[in-house]
């Protein structure tokens, strides 16, 4: 049932000219991004090759272009999330599904799955850049799988936010601008908080993507991501329970 | 409060309508009965499963259309009914025959491969029916299927709701009463709801009706000679050559009045029994129920 309603959400997302649209236009940035940075990477290593412990490929072309793609995955998801599960209530198909044999977590899940899904296959031509390097040098895995890694849970926890606030309401732009302030704001706090103990630190995902970013993995990091997901899609399930309009 | 006091039964076999005012509380009826709303407190059972405490199971003997019909516009009919098909619980295999089945019955084979969002209304109406269908449930819960439809296609939707009433219990809301005199078995008129009147569709057209008949003579004799005819409790002269004669339901006189007419050579032109139509029926019982909770509709 859930793989019914992910295939479901995929399918639709495929149907809508604005996802090619979106698609399109992301990959011309990751590539633009990617191409810049390899040329950087050229201009300076001569310079590089000067000092005792230079940093490699990876870490001058992998790590900006994952960072700079977790900051993107910021602004982007809640544009997907928002049609989740408030379109439905707006269209009035949410009724097909309450009145169909499968619980209020079916729903949630399937339609989580569906837009991870989508979200993978978006940002999959990144690492496929990146080991194309793979061809004229010695590239890093260690820390691309790292950030790949951090990148996923990333995503997920994204997605858990937007897809809570699509379910408070029945109006997409409420549901996307609801969830764009909230991840907005913690990662705003995060930066401004000057302490090194300051709490905004330890509830911005941003915060535990830097470990991932630059290629420490700490179960602490995960753990975060995982109950920040599983809490709120919890939250989101019982929403959906509770409110049939 | 909106929806209070209702209890609702529906026969294995039976078309029921659900007649009212708009605002009386007819689609909230129907999101509870399909499980998309909660009530407060209450019990809802569908086919002996509780649909409150087994919810999934008891939903999979249903079938819903609500008011505006659930579509995704981006998928085609086909792909909208196979994944319908599929929500509802149905094997795998037996899907590509479903659909197609329900596609005939429904009209729907030449538009199969169209996106729903293209479709005219009517279409749109009869693909919102095929979901509701497809999965062939005991209890099929129709909010206003008619609604938005030309008359050819009205009579085409009726159609099939009879045809589905033969092998499933079929419920249905509207405000059209012809729907209800075509189509239905019985009738519950719901009121700021509450359910307020419940009868067969044939026993709410004699309700509180007048039993009499309209009478036509070319020669007609005196008035007074007309009221003397046992069983006649009034007369009324409509016109020189009308009238409308009332009787009490037990005795008909109009075979004793069919004798004095030929054997006084009264010229008896056309004798018609007065046909109170369902609107007035409905009017009357809505009026009375009004006029009992002292509250102006």
């Amino acid at each position: 049932m859930i793989r019914l309603l992910a295939m479901r959400e995929l399918r639709s997302l495929f149907s809508l000219p604005s996802t090619w649209f979106i698609l399109a236009l992301l990959q011309f940035v990751f590539a633009w991004f990617f191409l810049g940075r390899t040329e950087t990477f050229l201009e300076i290593q001569p310079q590089l090759a000067q000092l005792a412990n230079p940093p490699g490929v990876t870490a001058v072309v992998a790590v900006p272009l994952f960072n700079t793609l977790a900051l993107l995955l910021m602004m982007l998801t809640p544009l997907f999330t928002m049609r989740l599960i408030a379109e439905e209530r707006r269209n009035q198909t949410f009724a097909l599904l309450l009145s169909a044999p499968i619980s209020s977590t079916h729903i949630v899940l399937g339609k989580f799955l569906g837009l991870l899904i989508f979200l993978l296959l978006m940002m999959v031509t990144v690492p496929l850049m990146l080991w194309s390097l793979a061809i004229g040098t010695h590239l890093d895995q260690g820390l691309i799988l790292s950030n790949l890694i951090g990148l996923v849970l990333l995503t997920t926890s994204y997605i858990a936010i937007g897809i809570y606030f699509s379910a408070l309401t029945a109006q997409p732009i409420i549901a996307a601008v609801g969830a764009l302030v909230t991840l907005v704001g913690l990662w705003l706090a995060d930066m401004l908080a000057t302490s090194a103990t300051s709490p905004w630190h330890i509830l911005s995902p941003l915060y535990h993507f830097q470990n991932f970013n630059s290629g420490l993995l700490d179960s602490r990091d995960a753990a975060f991501f995982v109950l920040l997901s599983a809490t709120l899609l919890i939250l989101t399930v019982r929403k959906v329970q509770q409110r049939a309009d | 409060m909106v929806i209070h006091d209702l209890s609702l039964e529906l026969r294995r076999g039976e078309v029921l309508g659900l007649l009212g005012h708009n605002g009386a509380g007819k689609s909230t009826t129907l999101k509870m009965l399909t499980g998309c709303l909660s009530p407060n407190s209450g019990e809802i059972s569908v086919c002996g499963l509780d649909l409150l405490q087994d919810a999934s199971k008891a939903k999979a003997h249903i079938g819903y259309l609500p008011e505006t019909p659930p579509l995704y516009r981006e998928l085609s009919v086909h792909d909208f009914l196979t994944f319908a098909a599929k929500l509802r619980g149905m094997a795998g295999k037996d899907v590509p025959a479903a659909v197609t089945e329900t596609q005939q019955r429904c009209g729907l084979e030449s538009v199969s491969r169209k996106l729903i969002g293209t479709l005219s209304k009517g279409y749109q109406q009869r693909v919102g029916i095929a979901q509701a269908i497809i999965h062939r449930p005991a209890v099929i819960v129709l909010d206003e299927p008619t609604v938005g439809l030309d008359p050819a296609q009205i009579r085409d939707i009726r159609a099939l709701i009879r045809e589905l009433g033969n092998s499933s219990s079929v419920i249905l809301s509207t405000h059209l009463l012809s729907e209800v005199e075509n189509v239905c078995d019985r009738v519950e008129i719901m009121q700021r709801g509450k359910l307020i009147y419940s009868d067969s569709s044939a026993g709410m057209k004699h309700y509180k009706a007048d039993s009499g008949f309209t009478l036509t003579l070319r020669n007609p004799p005196p008035l007074a000679e007309i009221a003397s005819i046992a069983g006649v409790q009034h007369v009324e002269a409509i016109s020189a050559t009308q009238f409308r004669i009332l009787h009490t339901a037990e005795s008909n006189p109009s075979s004793a009045l069919l004798t004095l007419a030929t054997q006084n050579n009264w010229q008896l032109e056309q004798l018609t029994p007065l046909h109170t139509s369902l609107e007035e029926v409905f009017m009357k019982i809505t009026d009375a129920e009004s006029a009992l909770t002292g509250v102006a509709r």
